[in-house]
Formats: C-alpha cells, sequence, structure tokens
C-alpha cells in the first residue's frame, strides 16, 4: 500500500510555509522534483567519509570515491534495465540530447577532410531528414534545428491531434529513407501524453536512422526499460526524480555510443595523448571529460533507491488516480479547459489547463498567494501551445508525495482567482 | 501574501478596459517584444504628430500587468514628447526596481503608481517593463531616440 503520508514526511521542504506562514501545496515536480532526506544524506555522507578526485590517485579515498562512482553508475542503469557501460553521466537532458546532436554534426564536420574514420550513420547533407514532434520541450527541438542548419539537413515533425496526441497516420512518409535520426519526447512536460515510442523507433530503424528518446518526464514515473524502448540514445536528468541538480544521464547501445565523436574533450576522456592527436577512452568515459558529477551520482543512485523501494509501478498507479481525480476536478469547474489527453489512458500527471478571461500568470499568482506552487508560462514547449492557439497555460504536475487534499487546494485556488479577477 | 497590492484598482481597471489598444495607420516605428519566459508578446508603435507630440499604439497579449501597462503607458505618453517619455520611462524603470520601496512622483508617473507594488514580485517585474521597453525600441526604430539613450 503507497503511504503518502510516510512519504510526504520524508521531504522536509514540505513542511516549510511560504508567504508568512501559507502551507506548502508543491505541484510543479514536472519542472523539478523536491528531494527525500534519504537523498540528502547520501550526498552529505559522500562528502564526510569518501570524498576524492575518482579514476585517478592511488590512495584509500580515491578508491573510496571511484568505487561509490562507479557503484552509482550501476545502480542507476539497473534501475532502466541497461548495463553500467552505456550509461554516461550528464549535467542533465538538455546536455545529453545536445551530445546526442553534436555525434551528428562532429561527424559530419570531420567527414569533410576523412570520411574513412567517421561512421557514416552521423553523417548529414542537405536532402537528408531530422525528425522530431510538435510536442517537444525546447531541449529536444532546438538542438536539431541547429544540427539543420549546420548540415543542411531538413527538420520535419509529427503533428499532434486535437486531443493532444501524436498524429501518427503519415508516419512512413514523415520517417522516410531521407531519415537519419528521429528523436521523440517518451512523456510529454506540457499536455501528460505519453507517446508510442516503441512504434517510432521501429520506423526509425526500418528506414535506418538512429532513434533518441527524450525520457525526462517518464523515468521519474513510470517503469521504464531501455531494451523495451527500442531506442538507440535516451536521455534524462537526475533532479525531477528526487535527484539532485547538475547531474542526468545519456543511455545508448554499445554499437551506437562507440561510433559517436566525443563532444567535449579533454581530462579523462583520452586513452593516448600525443603533441600531435591523441586517441580516446572507449564510453562511458569518452563523453565524461573534465571531472565528473561524483556526488550528484551518488545521491541520484539514492534516489533510484528510494524510487525503487517504493516500486514505479506504485509510483505510476498513485499518479494516475491523482491525474483522474484532477482532470474530473478541473472538468467539473465552469470556464476551464484542459489542454492534453483528457482520460488517463497513455497519459502522465503533467496536467495543463487554461481558464476562460485569466491569463496564466494571473492563476499562479493567486494560487501562489496561497501557498500552492503550479508552473505558468509555456513550458520550455512554445510551439506546442501555439499548435493548440494559447498563449501558455498553467500546469499542476503531481509526485509521489502529492495527495488529493493537494489537487483540491489547487482547484480551490483556480475558484478563488476567477473570483479575485471577476471573470465568474 | 497581499495579493491587493500587486494587483491594484488602477491595473484591474486597466486591464478591463484598455485605453488605447490598436495599431497605428501610419507608424514611424514598431517593435515587438515577447517576455521569454511566459510567451507575452506587445507591438508597441509609435510616430509624432505635427506638434511633436507622441502617438502611440499596441496590441497585445499577456497578463494583466502587463497589458494593464501597456495601456497606462498610452494613455500616459500619448501627446507627450519624446523626450518627455523619455524621463517617465527613466522613473517607472527605477520604480520597478525599487523592491517594493520606491516613492514613486504621482506628478511624472500619473496611474503608473499603481505598479510600485509591482516590484516586491520579482516575476512580475519584466510584465510591468514589457510595453515601456518596447516603446523605447519603438522610438529607436523610428529614429526618435538614438541608441545611446536607451535606459
Ligand atoms: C520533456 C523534457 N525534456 C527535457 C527537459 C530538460 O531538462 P533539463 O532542464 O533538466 O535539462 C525537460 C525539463 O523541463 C522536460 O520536461
Amino acid at each position: 500500500m503507497f503511504d503518502v503520508q510516510a512519504v510526504k514526511a520524508d521531504f522536509p521542504i514540505l513542511a516549510t510555509t511560504v508567504h508568512g506562514g501559507q502551507k506548502l501545496v508543491y505541484l510543479d515536480s514536472g519542472a523539478t522534483s523536491q528531494k527525500p532526506r534519504q537523498v540528502l544524506d547520501a550526498e552529505r555522507d559522500y562528502y564526510e567519509q569518501s570524498n576524492a578526485a575518482v579514476h585517478r590517485g592511488a590512495h584509500a579515498l580515491a578508491e573510496a570515491a571511484t568505487s561509490a562512482f562507479e557503484h552509482a553508475r550501476a545502480r542507476i542503469a539497473q534501475f532502466v534495465g541497461a548495463q553500467a557501460p552505456d550509461l554516461i553521466f550528464t549535467k542533465n537532458a538538455t546536455e545529453g540530447l545536445n551530445l546526442s546532436a553534436y555525434a551528428f554534426s562532429n561527424a559530419t564536420a570531420i567527414a569533410q577532410w576523412d570520411e574513412a574514420i567517421v561512421d557514416p550513420r552521423f553523417v548529414l547533407k542537405p536532402g537528408d531528414s531530422v525528425v522530431v514532434t510538435e510536442m517537444e520541450h525546447h531541449s529536444n527541438l532546438v538542438p536539431w534545428q541547429e544540427l539543420c542548419r549546420k548540415t543542411g539537413a531538413t527538420l520535419r515533425w509529427i503533428p499532434l491531434t486535437e486531443d493532444g496526441r501524436l498524429d501518427l497516420s503519415h508516419l512512413s512518409s514523415i520517417i522516410d529513407e531521407t531519415t537519419r535520426v528521429v528523436s521523440v519526447v517518451h512523456q510529454s512536460n506540457i499536455l501528460g501524453t505519453i507517446n508510442p515510442v516503441r512504434e517510432i523507433m521501429d520506423q526509425a530503424h526500418a528506414v535506418g536512422a538512429i532513434g533518441v528518446v527524450d525520457a525526462c518526464q517518464s523515468i521519474p514515473h513510470m517503469p521504464v526499460n531501455v531494451d523495451a524502448l527500442g531506442a538507440d540514445l535516451l536521455a534524462w536528468s537526475g533532479h525531477k526524480m528526487l535527484g539532485p541538480t547538475g547531474i542526468g544521464c545519456l543511455w545508448g547501445t554499445p554499437d551506437v555510443l562507440s561510433s559517436m565523436p566525443p563532444v567535449l574533450s579533454g581530462g579523462s576522456m583520452i586513452e593516448l595523448v600525443q603533441m600531435e592527436s591523441s586517441t580516446y577512452a572507449p564510453p562511458p568515459q569518452r563523453f565524461e571529460a573534465g571531472t565528473p558529477v561524483v556526488a550528484q551520482a551518488v545521491a541520484l543512485s539514492a534516489a533510484v533507491d528510494y524510487l525503487q523501494a517504493l516500486g514505479m509501478r506504485e509510483v505510476q498507479s498513485h499518479e494516475q488516480a491523482l491525474t483522474e481525480y484532477a482532470l474530473k476536478g478541473l472538468n467539473d469547474l465552469d470556464g476551464v479547459r484542459v489542454i492534453g489527453p483528457d482520460t488517463i489512458v497513455d497519459r502522465g500527471s503533467a496536467i495543463s489547463f487554461v481558464v476562460d478571461s485569466l491569463h496564466p500568470h494571473d492563476v499562479g499568482q493567486v494560487l501562489d498567494s496561497r501557498g500552492v506552487a503550479v508552473r505558468v508560462g509555456h513550458h520550455c514547449a512554445w510551439p506546442t501551445c501555439r499548435r493548440f492557439g494559447v498563449p501558455s497555460t498553467t500546469r499542476m504536475s503531481p509526485y509521489i508525495y502529492n495527495d488529493e487534499s493537494d489537487i483540491d487546494a489547487a482547484l480551490e485556488g483556480i475558484v478563488a482567482a476567477q473570483k479575485y479577477f471577476g471573470v465568474k | 501574501m497581499e495579493l491587493d497590492s500587486l494587483y491594484q484598482e488602477i491595473i484591474l481597471d486597466h486591464y478591463k478596459h484598455p485605453r488605447g489598444k490598436g495599431l497605428l495607420e501610419l507608424p514611424q516605428g514598431s517593435a515587438h517584444h515577447v517576455n521569454p519566459t511566459c510567451g507575452d508578446e506587445i507591438t508597441v508603435q509609435v510616430s509624432t504628430n505635427a506638434e511633436g507630440g507622441l502617438e502611440i499604439g499596441y496590441e497585445g497579449q499577456g497578463c494583466s500587468i502587463s497589458q494593464a501597462s501597456a495601456s497606462v503607458l498610452t494613455e500616459l505618453l500619448t501627446g507627450s514628447s519624446v523626450d518627455q517619455s523619455q524621463t517617465v520611462r527613466e522613473a517607472f524603470i527605477e520604480l520597478m526596481h525599487a523592491q517594493g520601496q520606491g516613492e514613486p512622483d504621482e506628478d511624472v508617473l500619473g496611474d503608473a503608481v499603481a505598479f510600485a507594488g509591482v516590484a516586491k514580485f520579482p516575476a512580475r517585474v519584466k510584465c510591468a517593463l514589457l510595453a515601456w521597453m518596447a516603446l523605447q525600441d519603438a522610438e529607436i526604430k523610428a529614429g526618435m531616440l538614438s541608441k545611446g539613450d536607451g535606459s
């Protein structure tokens, strides 16, 4: 049985008040999650007991630090059904997605001088296409726009249906033999939609394209297995899954990772360095130049322990129940419209809505004055907002530590905003 | 938290009944500004009449603060000289950066004094400034101000 009150008690910040005594109702986990004491303790323990530079030095602490770091990698990899050497630590999902896009532009640049040393799958030219969807976070859109700008390839996107799902009716003409890379979001951070990633990856592979998945909003909220998704590359952030800021992950198949040129270069990613040129370490080190994110990895591994103890299926059903409750509550309010799927089928807990005659900033302000934290704006998915004809939305994104009373607080706040601005 | 200190009556009134909204027929300068964090947009246009007084037009979509601010600005500065608009803008920017401690001069700022409370809400300062910065840009584009005159 999922005990929300016990979970809540593990998060010190949830006991704080805001604006002079208002109880905090945190409904902005889609932006970043709060951290349980167990994660904070793990990071402190690492610094108090094991801190040293990893992968170098021959002293006791260096060994303890290296061991803690590599154990964390193995633990996090196991959480998504992956092997440790296939998991690269990044700064966040944005960096992982850029690392993927840069593999193509770097390979394309190198191929100008020496075609023999790059994998042709990563070399782009005018006439090639790159495919995303119309519900991407800017972090999975702009890097691909940049790649197209540098190589002359064309960006295409899978459009959306009115109820906020991917319109796959023309998939085989969007992903065709010109397509070299397909990058799609697993769960939308603005619409909440969970996409049929496997089907899209299969289509990508059928035409010989590399498949990338932005799993930023799925890995924190549901069981995810890299083999089942069928992607070649998968990026996500630690801070949305109870982990600290400053760490993200990029998983890749050994075949694809070993074919990708590095992005950042320098210390820690080399095999042999001479004045004229250098050779590079195999993945994951090849993609982790410089001193890596050690304490963050240890803390993220504790976050994974915490989530796995709850059980990702239980996490998902808890969120589904809350989402169903919130959708019903929103639909029962006059003048409120949900942007995104209206049912919990293939849907996560990011719930966007608009209130007639009220701007999201003003809705958010009234909610904030009552201690309720939601996100307002375009949620870094501006084209998605345009698709639905709204400049921005208000979004609540409940997580493991939220219960129905938190949703009620948001619903009451919406009504209060309507009253305050006299639109009801 | 005092919502009323943010949403003054005057602000809500301008929001619900915007003054002078609409674009000019023959603008001499026009600027489109967005607030990239929330997607609010505004287009502000200017021209000068025979006496050198400003004509201002605007169109936009956004929150109560950004839209009311555009309305207040238009009402306040229509007919004033470019120099006057510059003085008022500087006073308004100063007020927005005063963290709620500013003592606005009503003779200079008129209805815009109602925005004093906005300065206590850092996330909303950008909303209040949006139209003012767009006006400055439109004046520069119209050749009424040079870039270096920007405040
Ligand atoms: C779907 C999605 N992709 C990418 C990102 C970017 O994550 P980060 O800012 O941690 O790099 C986010 C975070 O907002 C997201 O929700």
